[in-house]
């Protein structure tokens, strides 16, 4: 895969005549940015910005790709709620984005998605006779399925176990090395284990956070990992007071 | 609807009629016996069988036009915000003038014979269909929106793709009504002016003082929309699963 390209966003976000927030961020190319801050502050909003999407608000500023190429077509997205359509198969799920366009699917290719995400013996079922873990891993092979240089990742693991969320987070880490990531979370833990670079987000500014030397993903239990969530906690929740 | 409820409120309902007979010795020409009626329907079965097949291909033609017609505009007008913002208020606007009004005009466009009672039932059903698959087309999970977005779906694709099996619980929600509503459209049809069907046969029986004609012409109705009602929730029931992922197709 070439290079994927970064993202530089720089601007002012209002609704209704207020200003949600004010920042300049820059996501570099093929690396993992996490991208943490109190709710509402408007973390979903840059992402939905970035994909060109109804937010509701006026935006004055910038989004730009560092290749000086446009954006659209060149991300992919994976949300909270794992979007699979009940009524088709999990393949066809995985392939839904070709039918979209008006393609002709590559079912092969779909069936090795499933299985590098450890799906295989489920590729004819429905999502209905999945587990939450099993839905968020389809819905990550549609998301590889798309392979676009840039994935945008909002709150994915959020309503998953502890032990299955951390499988995930491993995983997608994986499966998605090399491309341009962006993480909304509410996690200073997934956030520390997975990023090369944190951005805590406020009204006001969005700020770099400092993470350990050791390239993502970190072990749990890595010295460095651990201390850097702690002091990212206890920032979130001075933060949140 | 369990076959064994059925057989429960039919007992109750023939005994609450013979009750009624009973107690206020009403003649037959004003309320005839459950008995009467059955001699009756027996004796005119082959007159009640045809007039009952007339209705039954009425009911059924203006049901599945009514739907085509009615699924199709929802769609246009899910499509095109245009078209949306012109025609839902025209289509509100024509449910205000009362359809059975239009009866004596339908059959003077359309003749008394099958046609006018197709149009009928076809005017009645299309407003609860289209409204409720238009109503299950528009209120689509945000989240399936941006998602096609983000994947660059074309519109008719999201609509066959995503909008359209998503809606299909509505849609059934609006056949389930269309299923009550068109053996009335058909009826009122044949009660303006036909030679064949139920409703005429009704209204025949009516008019040579054999209320036993029309009280077995009323039941043979009556069963027939039950069956419809009942044909139709499976069909239902089968498109709500079908999009909750529950069934194969």
């Amino acid at each position: 895969m070439t290079v994927p390209p970064g993202i530089n966003f720089a601007g002012q976000h209002r609704i209704g005549g207020l200003v949600l927030f004010d920042a300049d961020i820059e996501l570099p190319g093929g690396q993992w940015t996490c991208l943490l801050g109190r709710s509402g502050v408007g973390k979903s909003t840059i992402l939905r910005l970035i994909l060109d999407l109804e937010t509701g608000g006026q935006f004055a500023g910038s989004i730009t790709a560092t290749d000086g190429a446009g954006l659209a077509g060149r991300i992919s997205y994976m949300a909270q709620s794992d979007l699979l359509l009940p009524w088709l198969s999990v393949i066809e799920n995985v392939c839904i984005g070709a039918r979209l366009r008006g393609e002709k699917p590559d079912t092969t290719r779909a069936a090795d998605l499933l299985a590098r995400v450890g799906l295989s013996e489920h590729t004819h079922n429905k999502p209905n006779t999945l587990s939450g873990g099993m839905r968020q891993r389809a819905a990550l092979a549609r998301t590889l399925f798309e392979d676009r240089p840039v994935v945008f990742l909002d709150e994915p693991f959020s309503a998953l176990d502890a032990g299955t969320r951390a499988d995930m987070q491993e995983l997608a880490a994986e499966v998605l090395h090399g491309r341009t990531v962006l993480l909304v979370t509410h996690d200073p833990s997934e956030a520390t284990r997975l990023a090369h670079q944190i951005i805590i987000m406020s009204a006001q500014d969005a700020q770099a956070w400092p993470v350990p030397d050791t390239l993502p993903p970190r072990s749990i239990d890595d010295a460095q990992t651990l201390a850097c969530q702690i002091r990212l906690l206890a920032h979130m929740r001075g933060i949140a007071a | 609807m369990r076959g064994r409820d059925i057989l429960i409120a039919v007992l109750v309902g023939l005994a609450l009629w013979q009750t009624t007979v009973l107690l206020t010795d009403a003649p037959h020409f004003i309320l005839p016996s459950p008995w009467r009626v059955a001699q009756a329907a027996f004796h005119s079965r082959a007159i009640i069988a045809e007039n009952a097949w007339v209705t039954t291909v009425e009911v059924l033609l203006g049901l599945t036009l009514g739907t085509v017609l009615g699924a199709a505009t929802a769609i246009h007008l899910a499509l095109s915000k245009t078209a949306e913002r012109l025609m839902l208020p025209l289509l509100v606007f024509t449910q205000a003038v009362p359809v059975f009004a239009l009866a004596p005009l339908l059959t003077l466009w359309f003749g008394y014979g099958m046609g006018s009672k197709i149009v009928m039932t076809v005017i009645i059903i299309y407003f609860p269909v289209a409204s409720a698959f238009h109503d299950g087309l528009t209120r689509i999970d945000r989240g399936y929106h941006d998602l096609s977005v983000s994947m660059g779906a074309g519109k008719y694709h999201f609509m066959r793709h995503v909008r359209i099996p998503s809606a299909l619980p509505s849609l059934g929600t609006g056949l389930r009504l269309s299923a009550v509503y068109a053996p009335i459209g058909a009826v009122i049809g044949e009660w303006v002016g036909a030679s064949k069907g139920l409703g005429y046969l009704m209204l025949l029986a009516n008019g040579r003082a054999k209320i036993d004609l029309m009280f077995a012409s009323l039941i043979v109705l009556a069963c027939l929309t039950v069956a419809l009602h009942i044909a139709v929730g499976r069909l239902a029931d089968w498109l709500s699963d079908y999009a909750r992922g529950v069934r194969h197709p």
